[in-house]
């Protein structure tokens, strides 16, 4: 792995970003939207208090494995790819540079929805605002490292939209958003167990609830651990040589 | 030493065979053309050679190593058949990226934007440039890294005559600097410019021969009606 190699891949893909501004402002509006809207819904009550932050924390999540599947995508159709696999690049340069520039986005996007949910709309947490961005970070790195993975099994940019409904929904329904975790049925809460967003999920309920523990230890490096694993399957499916 | 060594290739793709123990060299320092119709496997070969393409036989050597070894990716400049560069950035983006990515100075970018004479495209994006535009950046790219062999996949698609004409007068200024280069193409009348030619047919080498080799082999004075008499004598 060479640092310059890595860096140069963040900025290429940030100036690529950078070309589609409107591409941005859905990244940053959306979710603003939608917590907008989460919040007149419950009139700013205790639902909205209670699902909030850890939606502030899960957005970047959906947008990054949704935009970096799609760039993954693109760089394996138009042949990019494989001129870089010619080129001295090591799989794992390409894989880290697009996760730091997916990472860098992903902070612009949790300051905004972040400044506007614990200002204007009166979002409170108990713990560290810090903490929110910084687990909605961690989760958007997560996002990526799974999309550019999941990217390598789509052969077009509609096979690719649809793997978001496949991976991300089952893990929002089952993370314990919906359904508090201790009531699921067992085989549900074995399959919750299973996955990553759990961890990511009662990383941001115990920030907000104030109570971070050892348990929030053990969530964060369950997230971590899984984005390393994402990225490793993702240099898995990365050939250098294909028929 | 030549510079690429084919050695009873066989490649499947799909279950269909597409290059079937196929055996060539390119010599160094050369222009070498590799020319056929389009489906002949030419492509597939070139990919083998850049070691990008799953091989199911045979043993391909480029520059003393095996192909797709990592000490070559630096020495191997290869241009693909797709255009193969980013189409949402400018032309001097995408070559400031390839030249961190190769770790060469970025005036070594100004200077292949001017072989390949994009000086007055090189801040526009590359997806409004006209397709033969857009092939000379792809060119550019390759050329970057001054690689000791350049694998061109049909470089002059697309292009009008006269710059037709400039990238073979670059392509031969490169090999008398010491360059070799493979040129795939599919139109005949390029064949002259090249020092020595492949000529391939469905999957299989008709002939590896100079311009003038191939005249006196079947006494066609016009190189596609040699081809066409190479063809003719093999079915």
């Amino acid at each position: 792995m060479s640092l310059r190699v890595t860096l140069a891949v963040t900025a290429r893909v940030l100036a690529q970003l950078r070309r589609d501004p409107r591409t941005i402002a859905l990244i940053v509006g959306v979710p603003c939207l939608l917590e907008t809207v989460l919040k007149e819904l419950f009139r700013g009550g205790p639902v909205f208090q209670h699902a909030g932050p850890p939606l502030l924390g899960l957005f970047p999540f959906v947008t990054m494995f949704l935009v970096t599947s799609i760039t993954m995508l693109r760089e394996r159709t138009s042949g990019t790819l494989e001129r870089l696999m010619t080129m001295p690049l090591a799989k794992l340069d390409l894989l880290v540079g697009y996760g730091i520039a997916f990472a860098l986005v992903a902070v612009v996007q949790a300051v905004v929805v972040s400044s506007l949910s614990f200002g204007l709309l009166g979002l409170h947490v108990e713990g560290a605002r810090v903490v929110v961005v910084a687990l909605a970070v961690a989760n958007a790195v997560l996002g990526s490292s799974l999309g550019l993975f999941v990217s390598a099994f789509a052969e077009t940019e509609f096979q690719a939209v649809q793997f978001m409904p496949a991976v991300v929904f089952p893990q929002i329904l089952l993370c314990g958003l919906f359904a508090d975790r201790g009531t699921m049925a067992a085989w549900l809460r074995w399959i919750s167990d299973a996955l990553p967003l759990t961890y990511a999920y009662d990383a941001l309920a115990r920030t907000a609830a104030g109570t971070y523990g050892a348990r929030f230890a053990v969530d964060v490096g369950v997230v971590c651990g899984c984005i390393a694993l994402a990225l490793a399957l993702g240099a898995a499916t990365l050939r250098r040589r294909t028929s | 030493m030549n510079a690429v060594e084919v050695e009873r290739l066989r490649i499947v793709r799909g279950g269909k065979v597409v290059l079937r123990e196929l055996s060539c060299s390119v010599a160094r320092c050369s222009v070498t053309g590799l020319l056929g119709p389009s489906g002949s496997g030419k492509s597939t070969l070139i990919r083998a050679i850049v070691g990008v393409q799953n091989v199911a036989g045979g043993d391909v050597r480029v520059l003393g190593s095996q192909a797709g070894a990592k000490e070559l990716r630096a020495r191997v400049g290869y241009m693909t058949q797709a255009s193969s560069v980013y189409g949402d950035l400018t032309v001097r983006e995408n070559l400031r990226f390839f030249a961190s990515v190769l770790d060469v100075p970025r005036d070594r970018v100004e200077q292949v934007i001017a072989e390949v004479a994009l000086q007055e495209e090189a801040d526009r994006v590359v997806e409004r440039l006209s397709g033969g535009q857009r092939t000379r950046v792809s060119l550019a790219a390759a050329l970057l890294g001054e690689p000791e062999l350049l694998v061109l996949d049909e470089p002059t698609v697309g292009l009008d005559p006269m710059l037709r004409r400039d990238l073979w007068r670059l392509f031969r200024e490169l090999a008398e600097q010491g360059a070799t280069l493979l040129v795939s193409s599919h139109v005949m009348d390029e064949a002259d410019r090249c020092d020595s030619l492949l000529l391939i047919r469905e999957g299989q080498l008709l002939a590896q021969a100079t311009p003038a080799e191939l005249r006196a082999r079947t006494g066609a004075e016009q190189l596609d009606e040699a081809f066409l008499r190479l063809i003719e004598a093999v079915s």
